[in-house]
Protein backbone atom coordinates (compact mmCIF):
# COMPACT_ATOMS: atom_id res chain seq x y z
CA UNK A 1 0.00 0.00 0.00
CA UNK A 2 1.48 3.14 -1.30
CA UNK A 3 1.75 6.05 1.65
CA UNK A 4 -0.73 9.00 1.62
CA UNK A 5 -0.43 11.74 4.14
CA UNK A 6 -2.25 14.96 4.38
CA UNK A 7 -0.91 17.77 5.82
CA UNK A 8 -3.57 17.84 8.66
CA UNK A 9 -2.33 14.19 9.48
CA UNK A 10 1.24 15.75 9.76
CA UNK A 11 0.16 18.78 11.98
CA UNK A 12 -2.10 15.75 14.26
CA UNK A 13 0.92 14.30 14.54
CA UNK A 14 2.87 17.35 15.06
CA UNK A 15 0.55 18.56 18.00
CA UNK A 16 0.94 15.10 19.73
CA UNK A 17 4.79 14.99 19.53
CA UNK A 18 4.61 11.81 17.77
CA UNK A 19 5.97 13.12 14.07
CA UNK A 20 8.91 11.71 12.98
CA UNK A 21 11.57 14.23 11.55
CA UNK A 22 14.71 14.21 9.83
CA UNK A 23 17.20 16.36 8.23
CA UNK A 24 17.70 16.49 4.29
CA UNK A 25 20.99 14.84 5.17
CA UNK A 26 19.52 12.18 7.71
CA UNK A 27 17.25 11.15 5.32
CA UNK A 28 20.14 10.01 2.75
CA UNK A 29 21.36 7.60 4.78
CA UNK A 30 17.67 6.07 6.04
CA UNK A 31 16.72 5.43 2.37
CA UNK A 32 19.91 3.76 1.72
CA UNK A 33 19.52 1.31 5.28
CA UNK A 34 15.53 0.83 4.49
CA UNK A 35 14.62 1.94 0.98
CA UNK A 36 12.43 4.31 -0.69
CA UNK A 37 9.49 2.59 0.47
CA UNK A 38 9.64 1.83 3.95
CA UNK A 39 11.36 4.87 4.90
CA UNK A 40 8.73 6.67 3.22
CA UNK A 41 6.30 5.07 5.65
CA UNK A 42 8.11 6.27 8.75
CA UNK A 43 9.39 9.68 7.89
CA UNK A 44 6.54 12.64 8.27
CA UNK A 45 8.77 15.63 7.26
CA UNK A 46 12.32 16.13 5.80
CA UNK A 47 14.09 19.60 6.47
CA UNK A 48 16.27 21.56 5.04
CA UNK A 49 18.62 24.61 5.45
CA UNK A 50 21.09 27.41 3.58
CA UNK A 51 22.89 30.35 4.81
CA UNK A 52 24.58 32.19 2.76
CA UNK A 53 24.75 35.49 1.15
CA UNK A 54 21.83 36.49 -0.46
CA UNK A 55 21.67 40.40 -1.73
CA UNK A 56 18.33 40.53 -2.71
CA UNK A 57 17.25 40.87 1.31
CA UNK A 58 16.07 43.89 3.42
CA UNK A 59 13.76 45.17 6.01
CA UNK A 60 10.60 47.77 6.34
CA UNK A 61 10.49 49.55 9.15
CA UNK A 62 7.53 51.67 10.39
CA UNK A 63 9.76 53.97 12.81
CA UNK A 64 6.56 55.72 14.65
CA UNK A 65 6.20 59.50 14.58
CA UNK A 66 8.05 62.34 15.87
CA UNK A 67 6.83 65.32 17.62
CA UNK A 68 6.42 67.39 15.44
CA UNK A 69 5.53 64.31 13.37
CA UNK A 70 7.97 64.24 9.78
CA UNK A 71 7.31 62.76 6.24
CA UNK A 72 10.77 61.39 5.83
CA UNK A 73 11.75 61.89 2.30
CA UNK A 74 15.39 60.64 2.89
CA UNK A 75 16.53 58.69 5.87
CA UNK A 76 19.46 56.91 6.89
CA UNK A 77 20.31 54.23 9.41
CA UNK A 78 24.07 54.47 10.99
CA UNK A 79 24.84 56.44 7.65
CA UNK A 80 22.87 53.65 5.39
CA UNK A 81 20.43 55.37 3.25
CA UNK A 82 16.75 53.37 3.21
CA UNK A 83 14.23 53.91 0.79
CA UNK A 84 11.70 56.29 2.32
CA UNK A 85 9.56 56.85 -0.92
CA UNK A 86 6.66 55.13 0.72
CA UNK A 87 4.07 57.11 3.67
CA UNK A 88 5.55 59.37 6.51
CA UNK A 89 7.61 57.17 8.46
CA UNK A 90 7.97 53.80 6.39
CA UNK A 91 10.98 53.05 5.20
CA UNK A 92 12.94 50.00 3.40
CA UNK A 93 16.35 49.23 4.27
CA UNK A 94 18.20 46.76 1.48
CA UNK A 95 21.26 44.56 2.41
CA UNK A 96 23.35 46.08 -0.20
CA UNK A 97 23.02 49.75 0.43
CA UNK A 98 26.25 51.39 0.73
CA UNK A 99 26.90 54.75 2.88
CA UNK A 100 26.86 58.08 1.53
CA UNK A 101 30.45 58.78 1.52
CA UNK A 102 31.74 55.01 1.16
CA UNK A 103 35.06 54.94 -0.79
CA UNK A 104 33.47 52.15 -3.28
CA UNK A 105 36.09 50.52 -5.60
CA UNK A 106 37.72 54.32 -6.09
CA UNK A 107 40.42 52.30 -3.95
CA UNK A 108 39.95 48.97 -5.68
CA UNK A 109 39.54 46.72 -4.24
CA UNK A 110 37.40 48.43 -2.03
CA UNK A 111 36.73 46.89 1.40
CA UNK A 112 32.84 47.53 1.94
CA UNK A 113 33.34 47.51 5.69
CA UNK A 114 29.63 48.46 6.00
CA UNK A 115 26.49 48.50 4.45
CA UNK A 116 22.82 47.69 5.04
CA UNK A 117 23.55 44.27 5.80
CA UNK A 118 25.58 45.27 8.66
CA UNK A 119 22.84 47.50 9.69
CA UNK A 120 20.34 44.87 9.60
CA UNK A 121 22.70 42.64 11.35
CA UNK A 122 23.03 45.39 14.31
CA UNK A 123 19.48 45.94 14.37
CA UNK A 124 18.33 42.34 15.19
CA UNK A 125 21.37 42.81 17.39
CA UNK A 126 19.76 45.16 19.29
CA UNK A 127 22.24 47.51 18.96
CA UNK A 128 21.67 51.32 18.83
CA UNK A 129 21.35 52.96 15.57
CA UNK A 130 21.63 56.51 14.61
CA UNK A 131 18.35 57.70 12.62
CA UNK A 132 18.50 60.59 10.65
CA UNK A 133 16.21 61.62 8.64
CA UNK A 134 15.00 64.99 6.28
CA UNK A 135 12.11 66.31 4.78
CA UNK A 136 10.51 69.65 3.21
CA UNK A 137 8.05 70.09 5.65
CA UNK A 138 4.25 70.00 5.31
CA UNK A 139 1.24 71.34 7.20
CA UNK A 140 0.40 68.03 8.50
CA UNK A 141 4.36 67.28 8.58
CA UNK A 142 6.32 70.49 9.57
CA UNK A 143 9.86 68.60 10.70
CA UNK A 144 12.11 69.50 8.61
CA UNK A 145 15.12 67.00 10.23
CA UNK A 146 15.56 64.66 12.88
CA UNK A 147 18.14 62.72 13.88
CA UNK A 148 17.95 60.35 16.82
CA UNK A 149 19.32 56.92 17.84
CA UNK A 150 16.80 54.00 18.07
CA UNK A 151 16.64 50.19 18.75
CA UNK A 152 14.97 47.69 17.09
CA UNK A 153 12.55 47.54 20.27
CA UNK A 154 11.74 51.37 19.61
CA UNK A 155 9.93 50.72 16.34
CA UNK A 156 6.52 49.92 15.56
CA UNK A 157 6.79 46.79 12.61
CA UNK A 158 10.28 45.52 11.41
CA UNK A 159 9.97 42.60 8.94
CA UNK A 160 12.50 41.05 7.22
CA UNK A 161 11.12 40.82 3.10
CA UNK A 162 13.53 39.64 1.05
CA UNK A 163 12.64 39.58 -2.89
CA UNK A 164 14.79 37.05 -3.79
CA UNK A 165 16.19 34.12 -1.26
CA UNK A 166 17.29 30.72 -1.51
CA UNK A 167 18.42 29.73 -5.18
CA UNK A 168 17.64 27.17 -6.26
CA UNK A 169 20.84 25.13 -7.47
CA UNK A 170 23.51 28.61 -8.74
CA UNK A 171 26.57 28.61 -10.92
CA UNK A 172 30.00 27.31 -10.17
CA UNK A 173 32.63 30.88 -10.72
CA UNK A 174 35.74 30.89 -11.89
CA UNK A 175 38.10 33.27 -13.62
CA UNK A 176 39.78 32.59 -17.27
CA UNK A 177 41.15 36.05 -17.59
CA UNK A 178 44.51 36.86 -16.34
CA UNK A 179 44.23 39.02 -13.51
CA UNK A 180 42.62 38.18 -9.68
CA UNK A 181 38.72 39.25 -9.93
CA UNK A 182 36.46 40.55 -6.68
CA UNK A 183 33.00 39.43 -7.81
CA UNK A 184 29.43 38.60 -5.73
CA UNK A 185 31.16 34.84 -5.93
CA UNK A 186 34.40 36.49 -3.97
CA UNK A 187 37.85 36.38 -4.80
CA UNK A 188 38.85 34.33 -8.15
CA UNK A 189 42.02 33.76 -9.14
CA UNK A 190 43.47 34.08 -12.27
CA UNK A 191 43.98 31.27 -14.53
CA UNK A 192 41.01 29.11 -13.07
CA UNK A 193 42.88 29.64 -9.57
CA UNK A 194 39.74 28.46 -7.95
CA UNK A 195 36.09 27.63 -8.33
CA UNK A 196 33.59 29.44 -5.93
CA UNK A 197 30.20 27.58 -5.62
CA UNK A 198 27.46 29.30 -3.06
CA UNK A 199 24.56 26.48 -2.10
CA UNK A 200 24.07 24.01 0.35
CA UNK A 201 23.54 21.12 -2.14
CA UNK A 202 22.05 18.04 -0.79
CA UNK A 203 20.46 20.11 1.94
CA UNK A 204 19.20 23.15 -0.11
CA UNK A 205 15.30 24.29 0.82
CA UNK A 206 14.48 23.68 -3.24
CA UNK A 207 16.88 21.10 -4.47
CA UNK A 208 14.93 18.85 -2.13
CA UNK A 209 11.56 20.07 -3.22
CA UNK A 210 12.74 20.47 -7.36
CA UNK A 211 9.16 21.33 -8.72
CA UNK A 212 7.67 23.15 -5.61
CA UNK A 213 5.28 20.67 -5.06
CA UNK A 214 5.11 21.63 -1.05
CA UNK A 215 6.69 25.09 -1.01
CA UNK A 216 4.56 27.59 -2.06
CA UNK A 217 2.62 31.32 -0.97
CA UNK A 218 1.88 30.83 2.58
CA UNK A 219 4.71 27.92 3.66
CA UNK A 220 5.63 28.32 7.11
CA UNK A 221 9.44 28.71 7.07
CA UNK A 222 13.09 29.31 9.41
CA UNK A 223 13.57 32.69 8.78
CA UNK A 224 16.72 34.35 10.13
CA UNK A 225 16.64 32.08 13.42
CA UNK A 226 12.96 32.78 13.96
CA UNK A 227 9.30 31.63 11.90
CA UNK A 228 9.13 33.20 8.54
CA UNK A 229 6.89 32.50 5.42
CA UNK A 230 6.84 32.26 1.70
CA UNK A 231 5.50 35.51 0.54
CA UNK A 232 5.41 34.73 -3.21
CA UNK A 233 8.12 33.21 -5.82
CA UNK A 234 10.99 35.23 -5.86
CA UNK A 235 12.44 37.79 -8.15
CA UNK A 236 13.90 35.99 -11.67
CA UNK A 237 12.04 32.71 -10.56
CA UNK A 238 12.55 30.67 -13.87
CA UNK A 239 11.67 27.45 -13.35
CA UNK A 240 11.25 26.46 -17.06
CA UNK A 241 15.17 25.63 -17.50
CA UNK A 242 16.45 22.21 -18.48
CA UNK A 243 16.59 19.32 -15.36
CA UNK A 244 18.34 16.43 -14.72
CA UNK A 245 15.86 12.91 -14.28
CA UNK A 246 15.82 13.76 -10.90
CA UNK A 247 13.85 16.92 -11.72
CA UNK A 248 16.80 19.02 -10.29
CA UNK A 249 17.33 22.04 -12.52
CA UNK A 250 21.18 21.87 -13.56
CA UNK A 251 21.52 25.60 -13.25
CA UNK A 252 20.12 28.42 -11.68
CA UNK A 253 16.19 27.83 -11.65
CA UNK A 254 13.65 28.63 -9.00
CA UNK A 255 14.08 31.54 -6.25
CA UNK A 256 11.65 32.33 -3.08
CA UNK A 257 10.34 35.82 -1.64
CA UNK A 258 10.00 35.35 2.01
CA UNK A 259 8.79 37.77 4.91
CA UNK A 260 8.70 37.19 8.58
CA UNK A 261 9.20 39.62 11.77
CA UNK A 262 12.04 40.80 12.56
CA UNK A 263 11.73 40.71 16.24
CA UNK A 264 12.22 37.42 16.71
CA UNK A 265 15.12 36.47 14.30
CA UNK A 266 18.54 36.50 15.29
CA UNK A 267 21.67 37.89 14.84
CA UNK A 268 23.32 34.61 15.01
CA UNK A 269 21.11 33.72 11.30
CA UNK A 270 20.84 37.49 9.71
CA UNK A 271 24.67 37.92 9.25
CA UNK A 272 26.03 41.43 7.46
CA UNK A 273 29.03 40.57 5.20
CA UNK A 274 31.45 42.60 3.37
CA UNK A 275 32.86 41.46 -0.40
CA UNK A 276 36.02 42.88 -1.35
CA UNK A 277 35.64 44.82 -4.23
CA UNK A 278 31.77 43.88 -4.70
CA UNK A 279 29.70 45.67 -1.77
CA UNK A 280 28.07 44.96 1.28
CA UNK A 281 25.27 42.06 1.49
CA UNK A 282 23.80 39.90 4.23
CA UNK A 283 23.92 36.20 5.12
CA UNK A 284 20.62 35.09 5.72
CA UNK A 285 19.53 31.74 7.44
CA UNK A 286 16.16 29.83 5.72
CA UNK A 287 14.86 26.42 6.27
CA UNK A 288 11.78 24.66 4.56
CA UNK A 289 10.35 21.91 5.98
CA UNK A 290 8.95 19.03 3.62
CA UNK A 291 5.61 17.34 4.37
CA UNK A 292 6.33 13.87 3.03
CA UNK A 293 3.22 13.32 1.11
CA UNK A 294 3.74 9.83 -0.45
CA UNK A 295 7.36 8.25 -1.94
CA UNK A 296 7.47 10.93 -4.63
CA UNK A 297 8.22 13.44 -2.08
CA UNK A 298 10.59 10.94 0.24
CA UNK A 299 12.96 10.25 -3.50
CA UNK A 300 12.92 14.09 -4.03
CA UNK A 301 14.27 14.41 -0.65
CA UNK A 302 17.24 11.86 -0.89
CA UNK A 303 18.42 13.47 -3.26
CA UNK A 304 21.81 13.61 -2.62
CA UNK A 305 25.20 15.90 -3.55
CA UNK A 306 26.71 13.97 -6.53
CA UNK A 307 23.41 13.89 -8.13
CA UNK A 308 23.20 18.05 -8.16
CA UNK A 309 25.30 19.62 -11.24
CA UNK A 310 25.67 23.48 -11.70
CA UNK A 311 27.38 24.94 -15.04
CA UNK A 312 30.93 26.24 -14.49
CA UNK A 313 30.54 30.15 -15.71
CA UNK A 314 33.46 32.63 -16.53
CA UNK A 315 33.33 35.15 -14.10
CA UNK A 316 36.35 37.39 -15.99
CA UNK A 317 33.97 37.58 -19.50
CA UNK A 318 31.21 34.67 -20.09
CA UNK A 319 29.12 36.46 -17.34
CA UNK A 320 30.26 40.02 -17.01
CA UNK A 321 29.37 40.56 -20.96
CA UNK A 322 27.05 37.82 -20.97
CA UNK A 323 28.77 35.65 -23.99
CA UNK A 324 27.70 32.07 -23.63
CA UNK A 325 30.69 29.74 -23.05
CA UNK A 326 30.40 26.23 -22.00
CA UNK A 327 33.19 25.25 -19.53
CA UNK A 328 30.90 22.26 -18.26
CA UNK A 329 29.09 21.38 -15.23
CA UNK A 330 30.13 20.06 -11.95
CA UNK A 331 28.78 18.22 -9.09
CA UNK A 332 28.46 18.88 -5.29
CA UNK A 333 30.41 16.21 -3.92
CA UNK A 334 33.16 17.07 -6.02
CA UNK A 335 33.37 20.83 -5.23
CA UNK A 336 32.84 20.04 -1.69
CA UNK A 337 35.76 17.71 -1.60
CA UNK A 338 37.80 20.90 -2.00
CA UNK A 339 38.95 20.27 -5.54
CA UNK A 340 37.08 20.07 -8.73
CA UNK A 341 38.15 18.85 -12.06
CA UNK A 342 37.12 21.71 -15.02
CA UNK A 343 38.16 21.24 -18.22
CA UNK A 344 40.59 18.41 -17.26
CA UNK A 345 42.43 20.94 -14.74
CA UNK A 346 42.10 20.12 -10.93
CA UNK A 347 40.90 23.34 -9.28
CA UNK A 348 40.28 24.05 -5.69
CA UNK A 349 37.24 25.13 -4.72
CA UNK A 350 35.92 28.00 -2.30
CA UNK A 351 32.51 27.59 -0.74
CA UNK A 352 30.49 30.92 0.01
CA UNK A 353 27.72 29.15 1.28
CA UNK A 354 28.19 28.10 4.73
CA UNK A 355 27.43 24.21 5.14
CA UNK A 356 28.23 23.75 8.72
CA UNK A 357 25.30 26.13 9.57
CA UNK A 358 22.88 25.19 7.04
CA UNK A 359 22.82 21.66 8.87
CA UNK A 360 21.95 23.61 11.93
CA UNK A 361 19.38 25.00 10.39
CA UNK A 362 18.07 21.64 9.66
CA UNK A 363 18.84 20.30 12.87
CA UNK A 364 17.35 23.80 14.54
CA UNK A 365 13.66 23.03 12.53
CA UNK A 366 13.72 19.69 13.38
CA UNK A 367 13.66 20.18 16.75
CA UNK A 368 11.15 22.69 16.78
CA UNK A 369 8.96 20.79 14.53
CA UNK A 370 9.43 17.87 16.83
CA UNK A 371 8.60 19.55 20.10
CA UNK A 372 5.38 20.86 18.23
CA UNK A 373 6.35 24.54 18.14
CA UNK A 374 6.27 24.53 14.39
CA UNK A 375 3.27 23.80 12.38
CA UNK A 376 3.69 22.66 8.60
CA UNK A 377 1.40 24.61 6.10
CA UNK A 378 0.16 23.91 2.79
CA UNK A 379 0.68 26.28 0.18
CA UNK A 380 -2.14 28.88 -0.19
CA UNK A 381 -0.77 29.17 -3.78
CA UNK A 382 1.33 27.05 -5.77
CA UNK A 383 4.67 28.36 -7.36
CA UNK A 384 5.26 28.25 -10.56
CA UNK A 385 6.60 25.20 -11.81
CA UNK A 386 8.42 23.82 -14.92
CA UNK A 387 5.70 23.68 -17.08
CA UNK A 388 5.66 27.74 -16.71
CA UNK A 389 6.26 29.16 -19.46
CA UNK A 390 8.74 32.27 -18.42
CA UNK A 391 10.82 34.48 -20.24
CA UNK A 392 14.18 35.45 -18.43
CA UNK A 393 14.34 38.76 -19.91
CA UNK A 394 16.69 41.16 -20.20
CA UNK A 395 16.74 45.28 -20.18
CA UNK A 396 16.19 46.29 -23.79
CA UNK A 397 18.27 49.62 -24.55
CA UNK A 398 16.44 51.41 -26.95
CA UNK A 399 17.87 54.97 -27.96
CA UNK A 400 16.31 58.30 -27.01
CA UNK A 401 14.88 58.42 -30.89
CA UNK A 402 12.80 54.98 -30.19
CA UNK A 403 10.67 57.13 -27.62
CA UNK A 404 10.30 60.25 -29.60
CA UNK A 405 9.18 57.97 -32.69
CA UNK A 406 6.58 56.69 -30.47
CA UNK A 407 4.76 59.35 -29.27
CA UNK B 1 70.21 27.53 13.06
CA UNK B 2 68.45 30.79 13.84
CA UNK B 3 65.09 31.05 12.23
CA UNK B 4 62.81 34.14 13.64
CA UNK B 5 60.31 35.92 12.29
CA UNK B 6 60.70 39.74 12.88
CA UNK B 7 59.25 42.74 12.13
CA UNK B 8 61.19 45.79 10.65
CA UNK B 9 59.97 49.17 10.95
CA UNK B 10 61.62 51.89 8.15
CA UNK B 11 61.60 55.16 7.55
CA UNK B 12 61.54 56.82 3.81
CA UNK B 13 66.19 57.23 3.54
CA UNK B 14 66.22 53.89 4.84
CA UNK B 15 63.46 52.03 2.26
CA UNK B 16 66.12 53.87 -0.52
CA UNK B 17 68.41 51.56 0.67
CA UNK B 18 68.56 47.66 -0.45
CA UNK B 19 68.86 46.46 2.66
CA UNK B 20 67.24 42.69 1.74
CA UNK B 21 70.19 42.30 -0.63
CA UNK B 22 72.84 43.28 2.00
CA UNK B 23 71.02 40.88 4.27
CA UNK B 24 71.57 38.04 2.10
CA UNK B 25 74.76 38.65 0.40
CA UNK B 26 77.02 40.10 3.47
CA UNK B 27 75.37 38.45 5.81
CA UNK B 28 74.53 34.79 4.72
CA UNK B 29 71.05 35.11 6.13
CA UNK B 30 68.18 33.26 3.89
CA UNK B 31 65.23 35.63 3.90
CA UNK B 32 61.35 34.79 3.65
CA UNK B 33 59.43 38.05 2.55
CA UNK B 34 55.90 37.78 4.21
CA UNK B 35 54.44 41.00 3.90
CA UNK B 36 55.54 44.11 2.92
CA UNK B 37 54.09 47.62 2.69
CA UNK B 38 55.07 51.17 1.95
CA UNK B 39 52.99 53.83 2.63
CA UNK B 40 53.09 57.12 0.25
CA UNK B 41 55.67 58.88 2.27
CA UNK B 42 58.13 55.77 1.79
CA UNK B 43 57.61 54.57 5.33
CA UNK B 44 56.83 51.25 5.92
CA UNK B 45 57.50 47.68 7.20
CA UNK B 46 58.48 44.47 6.34
CA UNK B 47 57.63 40.95 8.02
CA UNK B 48 60.26 38.18 7.12
CA UNK B 49 61.72 35.46 8.30
CA UNK B 50 64.94 35.09 8.63
CA UNK B 51 67.23 32.03 9.26
CA UNK B 52 70.97 31.52 9.43
CA UNK B 53 73.87 30.53 11.64
CA UNK B 54 73.43 32.55 15.21
CA UNK B 55 76.57 34.89 14.43
CA UNK B 56 75.40 35.87 10.91
CA UNK B 57 72.06 36.55 12.37
CA UNK B 58 73.21 38.61 15.64
CA UNK B 59 75.11 40.36 13.01
CA UNK B 60 72.60 41.10 10.28
CA UNK B 61 70.27 42.46 13.32
CA UNK B 62 72.83 44.44 13.95
CA UNK B 63 73.25 45.97 10.48
CA UNK B 64 69.61 46.67 10.61
CA UNK B 65 69.35 48.23 14.03
CA UNK B 66 72.50 50.36 12.68
CA UNK B 67 70.91 51.66 10.05
CA UNK B 68 68.00 52.89 12.50
CA UNK B 69 65.71 50.03 11.13
CA UNK B 70 63.21 48.85 14.39
CA UNK B 71 63.68 45.16 14.30
CA UNK B 72 61.02 43.51 16.66
CA UNK B 73 59.99 40.35 17.13
CA UNK B 74 56.88 39.03 15.65
CA UNK B 75 54.36 36.56 17.07
CA UNK B 76 50.82 35.29 16.74
CA UNK B 77 49.77 38.16 13.88
CA UNK B 78 46.43 36.44 12.52
CA UNK B 79 43.83 36.18 14.72
CA UNK B 80 40.53 33.92 14.13
CA UNK B 81 37.36 35.41 15.81
CA UNK B 82 35.06 32.29 15.75
CA UNK B 83 32.53 33.66 16.83
CA UNK B 84 32.58 35.53 14.19
CA UNK B 85 33.16 33.06 11.60
CA UNK B 86 30.31 31.49 10.19
CA UNK B 87 32.12 28.71 8.42
CA UNK B 88 31.40 29.43 4.84
CA UNK B 89 35.02 28.41 4.16
CA UNK B 90 36.22 30.88 1.44
CA UNK B 91 39.31 31.06 3.43
CA UNK B 92 40.56 27.45 3.27
CA UNK B 93 41.18 27.46 -1.00
CA UNK B 94 43.19 30.75 -0.34
CA UNK B 95 45.16 29.86 2.73
CA UNK B 96 48.51 28.58 1.16
CA UNK B 97 49.76 26.63 4.31
CA UNK B 98 46.06 25.21 5.56
CA UNK B 99 46.16 27.13 8.46
CA UNK B 100 42.53 27.57 7.69
CA UNK B 101 41.45 24.59 6.64
CA UNK B 102 38.26 21.99 6.55
CA UNK B 103 39.90 18.80 7.39
CA UNK B 104 36.58 17.01 7.67
CA UNK B 105 34.58 17.80 4.27
CA UNK B 106 31.55 15.76 6.12
CA UNK B 107 31.16 18.62 8.40
CA UNK B 108 33.09 21.24 6.25
CA UNK B 109 33.89 23.13 9.64
CA UNK B 110 36.94 25.63 9.24
CA UNK B 111 39.98 25.32 11.77
CA UNK B 112 42.69 27.64 12.43
CA UNK B 113 46.19 26.17 13.34
CA UNK B 114 48.32 29.17 14.32
CA UNK B 115 51.71 27.61 14.32
CA UNK B 116 50.98 27.10 10.57
CA UNK B 117 50.03 30.19 9.91
CA UNK B 118 52.45 32.41 7.95
CA UNK B 119 50.89 35.72 7.97
CA UNK B 120 49.72 36.11 4.20
CA UNK B 121 46.89 37.96 4.89
CA UNK B 122 45.09 36.18 1.89
CA UNK B 123 42.50 35.59 4.43
CA UNK B 124 41.80 39.13 5.24
CA UNK B 125 40.59 39.63 1.94
CA UNK B 126 38.20 36.79 1.66
CA UNK B 127 36.80 36.65 4.69
CA UNK B 128 33.03 38.12 4.33
CA UNK B 129 32.43 38.32 7.80
CA UNK B 130 35.60 40.01 8.66
CA UNK B 131 36.45 37.11 11.06
CA UNK B 132 40.10 37.47 10.71
CA UNK B 133 42.03 39.86 12.11
CA UNK B 134 45.72 40.80 11.40
CA UNK B 135 47.67 41.84 14.92
CA UNK B 136 51.18 42.80 15.28
CA UNK B 137 52.08 41.76 18.45
CA UNK B 138 55.43 42.13 19.49
CA UNK B 139 56.84 39.56 22.07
Amino acid sequence: MAVKRTYEEINEKIRKGQAVVVTAEEVIGLVEEKGYTRAAQEIDVVTTGTFGPMCSSGVMINFGHSNPRIKMKRVWLNGVEAYGGLAAVDAYIGATQLPDNDPENKVYPGKFTYGGGHVIHDLVARKPLRLEAISYGTDCYPRKKLETVITLDDVNEAYLFNPRNAYQNYNCAVNLGDRTIYTYMGVLKPRMGNASYSTSGQLSPLLNDPYYRTTGIGTRIFLGGGVGYVAWYGTQHHPNVPRGENGVPLTGAGTLAVIGDLKQMSPEWLVGASFIGYGATLFVGIGVPIPILDEEMLRYTAVKDEEIFCPVVDYSEGYPYCKPNDLGSVNYRDLRSGRVNILGKEVPTTPMSSYPRARKIAQILKEWIQSGRFEITCPVQPLPSADADIVFRSIPERGVNDLNNRR
Amino acid sequence: MVKNRVVCYFSASQSEQPIIFRLARDYDLVINIIKADINPQKEGYLVVELSGDKQSYENGLNYLRDLGVRVEPLSQTVVWHEDVCIQCGACTSFCPTGALVITDRETMEVTFDNEKCIVCAMCLDCCPTRAVELHFEVA
